[in-house]
């Protein structure tokens, strides 16, 4: 067995290790904990670059925990998908740890740091986890382990945070009880938790009730954590009000898990066969992402607090994203926008709720219509906002373009024209309330103000607030994820990404390639 | 097929100069040393491709193969794209000057974001001139409508951000409706890269799709500003006046009927556009809207309304040329982007000398101006008459051609369409004569008494604006009048004709 074959396990099992370590380091000094967690995740992204490249170049890692075989021992198995999304999870969990460092000194009480660290390595754990493993038991283990932390995350920001956190925990509960009862529907016919056996045994019993019982509750299991829009209720408070460093890395990395969930189960539990023949879900997928990719930018037009509106933008980005999965069984271009999607919303998306804790802690202002003459007030945070804004619409040259493009030509390749012009529209939806942002910050209220009695008395209040420049460790982490948003935008229209594309297609045994 | 930097080189120009423009925002002659340097460098690498082009050659520039199978993000500069590239880049070297005089002379705030985002903006006009194919030229198309926003909005007023709304609210749209059509285009035909003569895949395409497909093209390329879809355009007037002369006589509105010339030549192609009845449709809107857009400007009192107006109707002029789908009016519509552009920047900008001289915007108020801004006005009277198509202005050649085009067209529609123009060409001139009567022959009296001081009023005193805003709208209409006589100052005559031989085959 090669050195590579260990570090998935190395990685999840030391973070958990690491976070519990932490907790005991943090009563000997405060400020142990952050610096571990940053030294080591950023020992787990160098460890899971050579992951990539050993899937790239030799092959899919599959190690058996304890060395016993798969049917019966917990299988991790890591390919294309995964190790792509491990580096994504990682490098935002880095940028957000070194984020954190400041905006948890302005945002939560000093007593409560250590567990705060500690809560976010756990749930970084429980994300490394779900993005390892090939096991569905132990995957709920994992999705547990992220969705408990992320309810205490919330929480630890106290007053309005506790009820929309005490929400959270209704609906993920209920979205975790669906998952474990799908699973067992499914081991009670199948007699394994394995993902690989399971696909083998499945496509006997497709016809089952109870796998396709258990199919669906999985999948709706999932859908509430990945708030798809009816379900998202409980989604907007919990952005509002959490603490921006979590906010950020809940929009960004922990929704995006529960979307590698439902691509795992699609093409590694069942089969596109299934989806397509048995249950036909493939079209009601996509257009459940229609509405909420409309619905969301709608709701996002109407809100006034930017982190609401942020919140709103999500839902409707999820869609995008549930758009390129539910269009995969037809073509594969849908599998390549849901990926690249995946990394382009967690950079663009990451970047905007760090903006928005940037400028709540420097002025104090929550409010879009307050943000007159901030692009002067915070010239580096502005920018960056204006490139993640722009990313978000799907300008060229920035990452939110490439997926649009990707999720066209998926629409136009599996001969489903409505989504091109569903596409279409929530791209200009989501200029109209990003421009708005974008407006208020540069260009509003020189000379005659739109509504000088109204906006210059809440400006002072705000002011009184906050005022002092962000410090370093919070504008760095904005820049370099705007920045990746050009990049990204430039690379994904090269031809650089393609191998990685197509190994990943090959890893899902997507018959065709592009 | 040449491979070159030179295309590459050229873009980053404006893109090198916004970043340094950034950076020395505290010193304001090193920052117009900036862009004075990169407008005359990618001028310079801009016209150092035409003899190459002339011989027959196309300059080809990859910047990389894109993740879609057969698609190359990069350049491909042929004959039509480089008149396109040679006007928006001679321009952009004489409104520099003119905008560092205008600017100043004005005090106008925020400067430095003026000329970071008109570096943008000629990046994204010369992108789309010297682009390759859809998909580059889609990219291209979008940085002229991002950066040109703050250029539109720049006085910041209400009244400013809601021309700016209206600009982004029919522009961003049509970017829309344009990449649906470019991957539409991808998907039927597996390519989207400029090809004269047409896009042979597209041919097998049931017609409905095509049309379909056509009206997204010309949806997105509402830029064109072609009726009903006008409206942006005089509304974007609100901004300062060389954000009008280029952009919104040459570099966005040009990309608008550029890509209408693209769609027509070297994406559908002429046989397909005959052979479904387009270019009637394109014909009759382009008709349309150069008839009812002179009328519209007849009724205008504001001078950059009336000249936007004269814009949306001129700008049809070359639509229909493309429409008509014959040597002669293909040749002139082509030759009508630079004659056009450099009479139409001419009247811009000496509307902007007015307004810098003295203040005045309106028509109305320009009585005996003519007088006290000899060389303004001589140089508007020059560009007047051009756009009229008298000679001898340069107007009169690319008139003359598209006449003979809708001649040779023949059948009922040419002749139509020949009337059109000319009764055009009429109403050109009924809205532009009035301006130089009033500013040459009618004396400034009510104005004068009202003042109290009739002999100030009266008295022929020169007071032009300042020499930086006057040099340049001077050389313009110089080149307007040099057009006439000779086409083929920068090449264009010959690029032009080149251009139709690759089109059409044969010399």
């Amino acid at each position: 067995m090669l050195l590579v074959e260990h570090f998935p396990v190395i990685i999840v099992g030391l973070s958990m290790f690491l976070a519990y370590t932490m907790l005991l380091a943090g009563y000997i000094n405060r400020r142990l904990p952050f610096f571990m967690s940053l030294a080591m995740n950023c020992f787990f992204l160098f460890l899971s670059i050579f992951i990539l490249d050993h899937v790239l170049t030799v092959g899919p890692i599959r190690y058996w925990q304890g060395g016993w075989r798969p049917p019966w021992g917990i299988e991790y198995v890591v390919d294309a998908m995964n190790a792509y999304l491990l580096i994504i999870v990682i490098s935002i969990v880095i940028l957000g740890l070194i984020y954190s460092k400041r905006n948890v000194e302005f945002e939560i009480e000093e007593r409560k740091h250590v567990t705060f660290y500690t809560l976010i390595q756990l749930m970084a754990a429980g994300l490394y986890g779900i993005t390892v493993t090939g096991d569905l038991f132990n995957m709920f283990i994992w999705l547990e382990i992220a969705s408990l932390t992320a309810y205490a995350l919330i929480a630890v920001a106290g007053g309005r945070a506790l009820r929309p956190a005490y929400n959270y925990v209704i609906m993920g509960s209920i979205g975790a009880c669906l998952y474990i009862f799908g699973v067992c529907w499914l081991y009670s016919v199948t007699g394994t938790l394995n993902m690989g056996d399971m696909r083998l045994l499945l496509p006997l019993v497709y016809d089952n009730k109870a796998v396709q019982m258990g199919f669906a509750m999985i999948v709706v299991g999932v859908m509430i954590k990945a708030y798809i829009f009816p379900l998202h209720l409980w989604q907007p408070d919990v952005y509002t009000y959490a603490p921006s460093t979590v906010s950020s890395l809940m929009a960004s990395v922990h929704v995006k898990v529960m979307f590698y969930i439902l691509i795992r189960l699609f093409y590694s539990v069942f089969t596109l066969d299934f989806i397509r023949h048995y249950i036909g879900l493939d079209l009601l997928i996509c257009w459940l992402a229609a509405i909420a990719m409309l619905a969301g930018s709608i709701w996002a037009i109407k809100q006034r607090n930017l982190r609401r509106m942020l919140a709103y933008s999500s839902v409707s980005q999820m869609g995008y994203i549930l758009l390129g999965v539910g269009l995969s069984p037809l073509s594969p271009w849908g599998l390549v926008g849901a990926a690249a999607h995946i990394l382009n919303h967690a950079v663009s998306k990451g970047c905007l709720f760090m903006c928005a804790g940037a400028i709540l802690q420097q002025e104090g202002l929550r409010d879009i219509r307050d943000f007159v003459g901030l692009g002067k007030k915070m010239p580096y945070v502005c920018a960056a906002f204006t490139i993640a804004a722009l990313s978000m619409i799907g300008i060229p040259f920035t990452a939110g373009f490439t997926s649009k493009v990707f999720l066209i030509l998926a629409s136009l390749d599996a001969a489903q024209s409505p989504f091109v012009a569903v596409l279409l529209i929530s791209g200009l939806l989501n200029l109209v309330y990003f421009w708005r942002v974008i407006d208020q910050m540069y260009f509003a209220g020189h000379g005659g103000t739109d509504n000088p009695a109204e906006a210059a008395p809440r400006v002072t209040s705000g002011a009184a607030k906050g005022g002092r420049p962000i410090p370093l460790s919070m504008t760095a982490p904005i820049l370099v994820l705007a920045s990746l948003c050009i990049i990204l935008g430039v690379l994904w229209l090269t031809d650089i990404p393609l191998p990685l594309i197509d190994h990943i297609l090959s890893n899902l045994r997507m018959e065709a390639t592009i | 097929m040449i491979d070159m930097m030179t295309p590459l080189f050229a873009i980053s120009c404006p893109a090198v100069a916004a970043a340094l423009i950034l950076l020395s925002r505290r010193h304001p002659n090193i920052r117009e040393a900036w862009t004075i340097a990169a407008s005359i460098a990618m001028f310079l690498l801009v016209l150092s491709m035409a003899p190459l082009i002339i011989r027959g050659e196309t300059v080809r520039c990859i910047l990389f193969q894109s993740m879609f199978k057969g698609i190359y993000i990069g350049f491909k500069v042929d004959a039509f794209g480089e008149i396109f590239a040679i006007t928006a880049s001679s321009l952009w070297v004489l409104v520099s000057f003119y905008s560092i005089g205008y600017m100043r002379t004005l005090k106008e705030h925020a400067q430095t974001r003026y000329f970071f985002a008109f570096c943008f903006a000629i990046m994204g006009a010369v992108g789309v001139a010297l682009s390759a194919n859809l998909i580059t030229l889609f990219i291209f198309f979008e940085v002229i409508t991002v950066s040109t926003y703050p250029l539109v909005i720049h006085e910041q007023s209400p009244e400013a951000l809601r021309a700016g709304h209206k600009y982004l609210a029919y522009l961003m749209p049509a970017g829309t409706f344009l990449l649906l059509a470019t991957m539409v285009t991808y998907y039927l035909a597996g390519t989207t890269d400029f090809t004269p003569g047409g896009i042979r895949a597209l041919a097998s395409a049931s017609p409905m799709i095509i049309v379909g497909l056509f009206l997204a093209f010309l949806l997105g390329f509402m830029k064109a500003a072609w009726m009903p879809f006008h409206s942006w355009l005089p509304t974007a007037m609100i901004a300062p006046s060389p954000v009008s002369a280029l952009l919104h006589a040459v570099a966005v509105v040009k990309a608008g009927v550029f890509g209408i010339v693209r769609m027509v030549g070297y994406v559908f192609g002429m046989d397909l556009m005959q052979q479904v009845g387009l270019w009637l449709v394109l014909a009759c809107i382009a008709g349309f809207t150069m008839i009812v857009g002179s009328f519209f400007a007849i009724t205008q009192d504001n001078l950059k309304r009336r000249l936007a107006y004269s814009t949306i109707s001129q700008l049809s002029y070359i639509i229909l040329g493309a429409a008509l789908l014959t040597r002669d009016s293909i040749q002139g519509a082509m030759m009508h982007i630079p004659f056009h552009g450099y009479m139409k920047i001419t009247l811009f900008l000496c509307a902007g000398a007015i307004l810098v001289a003295t203040g005045k915007t309106k028509v109305s108020e320009m009585a005996g101006i003519g007088k006290s801004m000899p060389v303004t006005m001589l140089a508007f009277s020059v560009a007047a008459i051009g756009m009229a198509g008298i000679p001898p202005v340069c107007g009169f050649v690319s008139k003359l051609l598209l006449a003979k085009g809708a001649w040779a067209a023949g059948s009922y529609y040419g002749m139509v369409f020949l009337a059109v123009i000319l009764i055009s060409s009429l109403l050109d001139v009924i809205y532009f004569f009035p301006i130089i009567l009033t500013a040459f022959f009618k004396s400034p009296a009510g104005t004068a008494d009202e003042n109290g001081n009739a002999g100030d009023g009266g008295r022929e005193e020169i007071k032009e604006a300042p020499l930086l805003v006057v040099a340049p709208l001077a050389v313009t209409a110089l080149f307007s009048l040099a057009f006439f006589f000779d086409q083929n100052i920068f090449y264009i005559y010959d690029l032009a004709r080149m251009a139709i031989s690759d089109l059409f085959g044969g010399g």
